[in-house]
């Protein structure tokens, strides 16, 4: 008898020491960035782009990776939405039918969602290889937006999910059409989970590296047009800390910290931004 | 009238060709990878392709055998790692957490989720690189590469993999019905019974193809791995030793000494291996978790 309460007292303390694992493990990754990053972050770094010899320990900073980074995210993200949306309003059952289509799609998505980032990559590279095409933001921007497409797309969906039968079927019943449903309906009462989707995506594009090794490239200055090679701050942390130079290294920790920075800050206004829209909401 | 039915129209086939592209693009890089990986695969057998450990281009001798392994170690290790720490996690939340803390805890696990591999990375060789060189290894007498190897990598990829177990079990754990747990509570058995004997029983499929998804996104994980693992062609024989991913390689060498034949070809192939592995341990987790959505399991 008693020794069934000794067991879950075990496994209690066992799943309580995993939980601060869990916690402790991003604590630990968090800390350690700041710790060893902020005392190395210098206002040049953010304002400054690389100057010549940036890599051998001369002067400059990484705003051509911060505003590279930028670029490519962003791109990368509008260019998923205008396929994710579509996706996501498709497979509602108004327009798919729960048909056969919807079911390969969520599984090529999910397939899509488990495909390492250096498969796009190295596909990336082979087809603009085949084009022609050298290292550029339009190449990175293209790669990440098929990165950001599963992501966003799931999301999106499990969202449209939520919105209740019956407001769709009133809005059918004054007689809209499915597209007046879906733009004026059903899109304001998911507006925040259609947000924060996008948000997520753009997160997970802004933080990878690998797709972008080889299709959007390196470089110091800040790209002026698509066809240019791009810099962005993962690549430029991974390079910075592959150079002989402790003080390139240490330019490598501060980079990590403004990578860390953005990365929080989408998280927080992911958090803030679906609070603030859910009022709108019809419960 | 008339304009709004055309607009609904024209919508809507756009939305279809986009759900038709999503549904293409899977095949697109994988007849991509297959076509460029082809010259390869008709010039080398592919038992010396997979098992041969001998790795080196420029004699034209492409043994992928210690990249397998390497990855195998690295991923397997992670897993060993991340599977009893997530498992345990999530039970706690979704069983005996108040909801307070489980508040606390979902956005902190989604933060672990949405940190970049290079930053996992950069911290292995900053935290965990270190200690393994200072003091682990001398404690245990063991010999390493400075602290870089399959431990190093196995500890920075775990951390990454357990958000992905962690949400994934809480789900299933979720769908178990409240119902089946009060039946057991009922008849006497302890919370802790009624999990062992009740819950996991019931969610067992689930918790499988949990560990499948986080095993198959550690086999693909490349910048975090190969900033801390060594990058050494030799087949590992301990947790101790460098090891090569496939990954590993394909970022390493990809893009440079194309003029070498069938080099370029080779790492394609690579590519292709990470990506039919990738895609057969999806499917194969996917469908027991829609068996378990429509209530089969």
């Amino acid at each position: 008898m008693e020794l069934r309460r000794v067991e879950e007292s075990v496994f209690r303390v066992l799943m309580i020491l995993s939980l601060l694992i869990v916690v402790g493990s991003l604590l630990a990754v968090i800390g350690t960035i700041l710790w060893k990053g902020l005392p190395v972050l210098s206002i040049d770094m953010i304002t400054k782009t690389a100057e010549g010899g940036y890599f051998l320990g001369k002067g400059g900073g990484i705003l051509n990776a911060i505003v590279g980074s930028l670029y490519l995210a962003a791109g990368g993200t509008v260019l998923a939405f205008f396929l994710s949306i579509g996706i996501a309003f498709y497979l509602q059952k108004e327009y798919s039918g729960g048909t056969k289509l919807s079911n390969l799609t969520r599984l090529s998505l999910d397939i899509l969602w488990g495909t390492p980032s250096i498969v796009y990559g190295a596909f990336g590279f082979t087809v603009m290889m085949y084009f022609h095409m050298r290292a550029s933001l339009l190449g990175g921007i293209i790669i990440l937006a098929f990165l950001e497409l599963p992501i966003m797309t799931r999301a999106m969906e499990e969202v449209l999910k939520t919105v209740p039968r019956e407001l769709k079927e009133v809005s059918y019943s004054l007689g809209a059409t499915r597209l007046e449903t879906t733009l004026r309906v059903v899109s304001k009462q998911a507006l925040p989970g259609l947000m924060t989707g996008v948000l997520i995506a753009f997160g997970r594009g802004i933080g990878d590296a690998a797709s972008i090794l080889f299709t959007a490239g390196y470089t110091d200055r800040i790209p002026t047009s698509l066809f240019d090679a791009t810099a962005s701050l993962p690549l430029a942390i991974f390079f910075q800390l592959g150079t002989p130079s402790p003080q390139v290294q240490q330019k490598a920790y501060a980079s990590a910290v403004i990578l860390l920075v953005i990365v929080l800050a989408i998280s927080i206004t992911t958090r803030f931004l679906s609070r603030k829209y859910t009022k709108y909401i019809i419960k | 009238m008339n304009l709004r039915r055309l607009k609904d129209n024209i919508s809507s086939r756009l939305m279809l060709a986009a759900t038709v592209f999503a549904c293409l693009l899977f095949f697109f890089v994988l007849i991509g990878l297959y076509s460029r990986a082809s010259p390869i695969l008709s010039a080398v057998p592919i038992t010396d392709l997979l098992f041969s450990s001998e790795w080196g281009p420029t004699d034209g001798k492409f043994g992928f055998f210690p990249f397998i392994m390497g990855t195998l170690w690295v991923t397997g290790l992670a897993t060993i790692i991340a599977v009893p720490i997530s498992l345990l996690s999530s039970i706690y939340l979704s069983e005996y957490a108040g909801n307070h803390l489980r508040n606390i805890m979902k956005p902190l696990i989604d933060l672990l989720a949405g940190i970049p591999s290079v930053v996992y990375g950069l911290w292995g060789v900053l935290a965990v690189v270190p200690f393994i060189k200072d003091t682990l290894a001398p404690a245990l007498g063991v010999e390493t590469v400075g602290g870089y190897g399959i431990l190093a990598g196995g500890i920075v990829l775990a951390i990454m993999v357990f958000p992905i177990i962690i949400s994934i079990t809480g789900e299933v754990l979720r769908s178990v019905s409240q119902e089946l747990r009060e039946v057991s509570l009922s008849l006497g058995a302890t919370k802790w019974q009624t999990i062992k004997h009740v819950v996991l029983r019931k969610a067992r499929p689930g918790i499988f193809a949990a560990i499948i998804l986080g095993f198959s996104r550690a086999f693909g994980e490349t910048m975090a791995v190969l900033m801390v693992v060594g990058n050494v062609a030799k087949v590992p024989s301990s947790i101790f030793d460098p090891a090569y991913p496939l990954p590993a390689l394909i970022a390493n060498t990809f893009g440079e000494m194309m003029s070498i034949p069938l080099y370029e070809s080779a790492i394609l192939l690579a590519a292709l291996m990470l990506l039919v592995v990738v895609m057969i341990f999806n499917i194969l987790a996917r469908m027991v978790l829609i068996k378990i959505e429509r209530g089969v399991v």
